[in-house]
């Protein structure tokens, strides 16, 4: 590996030769939470939910993860777009205010 | 097989031997018959590759560069006002490290609007980070088209093939087409380092803070550095396998000529010529025609040009307000390592005929001066 000096946002080199020639990402986003930004955040009401993957497809971020058939919500990464909301063709995705 | 075709067509082949799998083009005389011919062997099947029509030559790059980063071997072609655009894309390329291959296809910059040869829209994208090869054959811009992506997919670093408009772009000449075999051997499949692909989601080309910038751009310079000894690693492995040895430069009578002219191009061509007439005549004059520009051959031209009395640059192409590029490009490779003089002229612009007397007249003027008169001599120019 790399020598790299990790914080909770970013990854940095400490020498050239760990640089990759590319300019990419290297998974740094798996440091940087960016659930933090969120002000509302989508609760799914399973009991309503037909299964149909539409929050799954439309999620920007890939912050909706199928589990067992089931949608799951990763809070570590989901925004609070509400994009997912909006699409539900049985509206049992509700956003709500942001517990801080 | 042997072939009577066009510089264009010459261009075309050279990307269907190198098996490039998509072709992203907008059409510009004098470059529309490379993707014309492409797009056919696409639909015929002659070749199994995407072709992606678009709406400007940016878009062109920006999709070679998205199928690029797929792990796909790109080619695109265009001319003059064409490349302009697609300026910005140039600089994603090389510093994204998508090794596209692209054929430029030398036309003046408007206006007044033209479609004849000059090296401006090229040599305008010096700075871009892309490889520079200028070729003066039909047999030329094949096997470069084919050393290019070997060349660029070696070093993740963008590779133009530059060529004059009609003069190479229209001419008809025989060209040896090499076997797919041959070239499959050559040239293997586009392998890269990093690329696109649901089983490890990265993000490429995204934002880099000035912790890292700087030493991007300095891994992208050390592999520069080694794209001469590859071309010339290239050079000869083409050579054990189609017989041809591809080099940086062709060095034409330099050993023992008291002028050696720095020629590009098709004029290279016509320059040699205009030597062996010359010769004939006793003058010891010798023709260095240079074939890459980018990255600079400092050996090259330091190993070669000392050895002159005088040395006369020609170049299709003017950096206003300084004077012709390859002058100034000769000018700084031999700074501190010579005294003999460099004479800069200028001729052929925007198509103007460059013919063997042009040379005899820069000739004349080199050997009539001690040093040149002006900072730029123009040959031709109605006065």
């Amino acid at each position: 590996m790399p020598k790299k000096k990790r914080d909770a946002k970013k990854i940095v080199f400490e020498s050239v030769n760990d640089v990759p020639k590319m300019p990419m990402s290297l998974g740094s986003m798996l440091h940087n939470k960016t659930g933090t930004w969120r002000n509302i955040r989508p609760e799914i009401k399973l009991e309503d939910c037909i299964q149909c993957g539409i929050c799954w497809k439309f999620c920007p971020d890939m912050s909706i993860v199928i589990e067992d058939e089931w949608p799951v919500i990763d809070y570590d990464f989901c925004k609070g777009c509400g994009i997912c909301a909006e699409e539900c063709p049985v509206k049992c995705i509700a956003m709500v205010e942001e517990r801080k | 097989m042997k072939k009577v075709i066009m510089g264009n067509h010459a261009l075309s082949y050279g990307a269907m031997l190198a098996r490039a799998q998509v072709i992203s083009a907008y059409p510009i005389t004098p470059q529309t018959q490379v993707v014309e011919l492409l797009s056919e062997m696409c639909a015929d099947g002659t070749l199994d590759a995407k072709f992606i029509k678009v709406e400007s030559e940016h878009s062109a790059m920006a999709s070679c560069i998205g199928a690029s980063v797929a792990g796909a071997r790109t080619f695109t072609a265009t001319s003059s006002q064409g490349l302009a655009l697609m300026h910005e894309m140039l600089h994603w390329a090389s510093g994204g490290r998508h090794p596209v291959v692209m054929g430029d296809i030398n036309r003046a910059m408007a206006p007044g609007w033209t479609i004849w040869s000059d090296q401006n829209d090229s040599l305008s994208q010096r700075d871009t980070g892309w490889i520079q090869f200028y070729c003066a054959s039909n047999q030329e811009v094949l096997d470069t088209t084919i050393q290019a992506f070997k060349v660029s997919e070696s070093l993740y670093i963008p590779s133009m093939v530059v060529l004059d408009a009609f003069s190479l772009s229209h001419t008809y000449e025989v060209v040896d087409v090499p076997d797919q075999a041959k070239v499959d051997a050559f040239l293997p499949k586009f392998q890269p380092y990093a690329r696109l692909t649901p089983q490890k989601p990265c993000a490429f080309n995204g934002l880099t803070s000035p912790e890292h910038y700087m030493e991007l751009r300095y891994k992208l310079e050390e592999d520069m550095e080694k794209v001469i000894p590859a071309i010339l690693e290239t050079g000869l492995e083409f050579e054990r396998a189609f017989g041809r040895l591809l080099t940086l430069a062709d060095e034409n009578r330099c050993d023992d000529a008291e002028i050696i002219l720095v020629t590009s191009g098709t004029a290279g061509y016509t320059a040699h010529v205009a030597v062996e007439e010359m010769r004939a005549a006793g003058l010891k004059v010798g023709n260095l025609r240079m074939k890459v520009f980018r990255p600079f051959p400092f050996d090259l031209v330091r190993r070669v040009l000392p050895k002159a009395r005088k040395i006369a640059v020609v170049d299709r192409n003017i950096s206003y307000g300084h004077h012709g590029i390859f002058a100034q490009e000769v000018k700084s490779a031999l700074h501190g390592h010579t005294d003999v003089p460099v004479f800069g002229f200028i001729a052929g612009l925007g198509g103007r005929d460059i013919t063997p007397a042009t040379f005899r007249e820069i000739v004349d003027y080199t050997k009539s001066h001690d040093a040149p008169e002006e900072n730029i001599v123009w040959i031709g120019v109605k006065k």
